[in-house]
């Protein structure tokens, strides 16, 4: 009772302030209709500070809102545009959300809005196996230069195992997140996690910050990337007990951190030429691989 | 006055004179006909033009495919806000250009390793399957350019990195060194410039304003897969 009549004094001290800094703000002021959260309801405690004032002030409109809108059939292509519907300004806002994550910030709440796109994920995905391809080949080269006897050649199989891993990572792995979940939410009666296309929206934005920091691949694209996937997930994990919260947690920053590792290990070390044939698998390449060939070279110079 | 005037091949208006006095004085003068037969004379026509392609010489239908496809090939060279690609689209020319570009990307011989360069198929499908995608988003995203058309415009856009695989081509028989790498670099550049303005010219008219960029960047990152095929190239 204490936690809804907090609830309500910000609300009316935050719409208050709104409308009167725009007075035009009975339409939102981000170019979007009115926000459908329903179906996801985080359970609000004293702390109150994931995004519980937008759901407090939406929750009657979206209902009624939600009721009335038909949802096409999956066999319709409007259904598909459904997941389209979005700006550009609204992309490069998830974007920038997705590269600063904060504590309190729920990346669902505040840029989502409950209305997940999946243009950012698929092209996010694309752009990053292209991108890898590409830093791989040029890694070679520059190790060409280095090192003439090193073998140059395009290797353009690159790329699909770089599309292939990627696209993977994107869409699996948010499925098994979803459907662990959803069997917690049945476990534990707790109200519910986000749906599918949240995850997989979250998956994706999450990886566009390996983009620009393709070279380092290192620990600190990992580290934001993994925060801002704990960020999100926090408020849904919260409820359930201790263990299986911190297990969960720690899964996915190890499942993330495997990407990046592989991916580095794989794109970002140039054969040996001694060792050129084999192709290399999707794995790490062990770094003693690199080591032998290496040293007696230095050793002669 | 109504039997001064009586035409000579006119029986109908003369038998009808009586009943229709007062009318041939106000407006139908007596030598025009009020009866006929009804032929449609389109319909002869078409059926006549038909024929005429069934009939005429392979030459001639090939000439005029070429030539479609060669006066397109200039709306991309010099690309102004036209509508000639969307509106004759056509299928041929990207075919062509998709065909010489793997042709000339895939490696020359079977190495024993597989590192290397594109094979064919995967040029091909890279280039088809990437129009498509990019058309389905633009689609998606709510554009009102139609499927055929995209491809359309796509395939042709190819044009300029297909002259600079050429260029790269001939540019590799000389002597390798940093110049000879420059040199390709500048040429795709200017040539991945030139098909990117080509394509927006055509195609970001059909975007709504607020969602222009989301459907350009598919574009641009399709031409610079490509180009990034055609510099990596090693004979």
């Amino acid at each position: 009772m204490a936690a809804a009549d907090e609830l309500a004094f910000h609300e009316f001290e935050e719409a208050t302030n709104l409308l009167a800094q725009t007075p035009d703000a009975a339409t939102t002021s981000r170019s979007e209709p009115l926000t459908l959260q329903g179906h996801v309801a985080v359970a609000v405690d004293s702390g109150g500070s994931y995004g519980a004032e937008d759901e407090v002030e939406e929750s009657d409109k979206t209902a009624l809102l939600q009721e009335e809108k038909q949802q096409p059939g999956f066999w319709t292509f409007s259904y598909y545009q459904s997941f389209f519907d979005v700006d550009t300004s609204q992309v490069l806002d998830r974007i920038r959300g997705s590269l600063l994550p904060r504590p309190g910030h729920n990346f669902v709440r505040h840029h989502l809005r409950n209305r997940p796109d999946l243009y950012g994920p698929f092209w996010i995905c694309a752009t990053l196996a292209f991108v890898l391809a590409i830093s791989g080949n040029l890694t070679l080269v520059l190790a060409q230069r280095r090192d003439p006897s090193i073998h140059y050649s395009p290797q353009f199989h690159k790329v699909t195992v770089a599309g292939v891993t990627i696209y993977c990572y994107a869409w699996l792995v948010p499925l098994a997140l979803w459907g662990f979940l959803r069997w917690r939410k049945g476990v534990r009666e707790r109200v519910g996690p986000y749906t599918f296309l949240e995850t997989v929206c979250v998956y994706g934005y999450s990886l566009f910050v390996f983009i620009p920091t393709v070279w380092l691949f290192g620990a600190l694209a990992l580290a934001l990337s993994a925060a801002g996937l704990v960020f999100t997930l926090w408020p849904v994990v919260r409820e359930d007990t201790r263990l299986a919260a911190a297990v969960l947690l720690s899964v996915i920053v190890l499942l993330h951190a495997l990407l990046a590792l592989g991916c580095k290990f794989y794109f970002f070390q140039p054969l040996p030429p001694v060792h050129a044939a084999p192709p290399p698998q999707a794995t790490s390449l062990p770094p003693s691989v690199l080591l032998p060939s290496t040293a007696p070279r230095s050793a002669s110079t | 006055m109504a039997e001064a005037a009586e035409s000579p091949g006119d029986p109908v208006t003369a038998s009808s004179r009586p009943l229709f006095a007062g009318l041939s004085d106000i407006s139908i003068s007596q030598d025009i006909p009020v009866e006929g037969e009804i032929t449609i004379p389109m319909r002869s026509r078409i059926r006549e033009f038909d024929s005429s392609t069934l009939n005429e010489s392979v030459q001639n239908t090939v000439m005029r495919d070429l030539k479609a496809v060669g006066k397109k090939f200039m709306h991309v060279l010099y690309p102004r806000k036209s509508n000639t690609l969307l509106r004759d689209w056509d299928l041929w020319g990207p075919l062509i250009l998709c065909v010489t570009l793997a042709l000339m990307l895939q490696r020359g011989s079977v190495d024993s390793e597989k590192d290397g360069g594109p094979q064919f198929a995967e040029v091909f499908v890279i280039v088809w399957f990437g129009a498509v995608t990019i058309t389905l988003n633009s689609k998606l995203l709510g554009g009102n350019i139609s499927f055929f058309q995209s491809l359309c415009v796509l395939g042709y856009c190819i044009l300029p990195l297909t002259v600079a695989m050429l260029v790269c081509r001939l540019v590799l028989l000389a002597e390798p060194g940093p110049i000879n790498f420059m040199v390709r670099l500048f040429v795709v550049i200017v040539m991945f410039a030139w098909s990117i303005v080509a394509s927006t010219a055509f195609l970001a008219d059909s975007q709504p304003p607020n969602r222009k960029a989301l459907a350009v960047y598919p574009v641009f990152l399709f031409y610079f897969v490509i180009s990034w095929m055609i510099l990596t190239f090693t004979p």
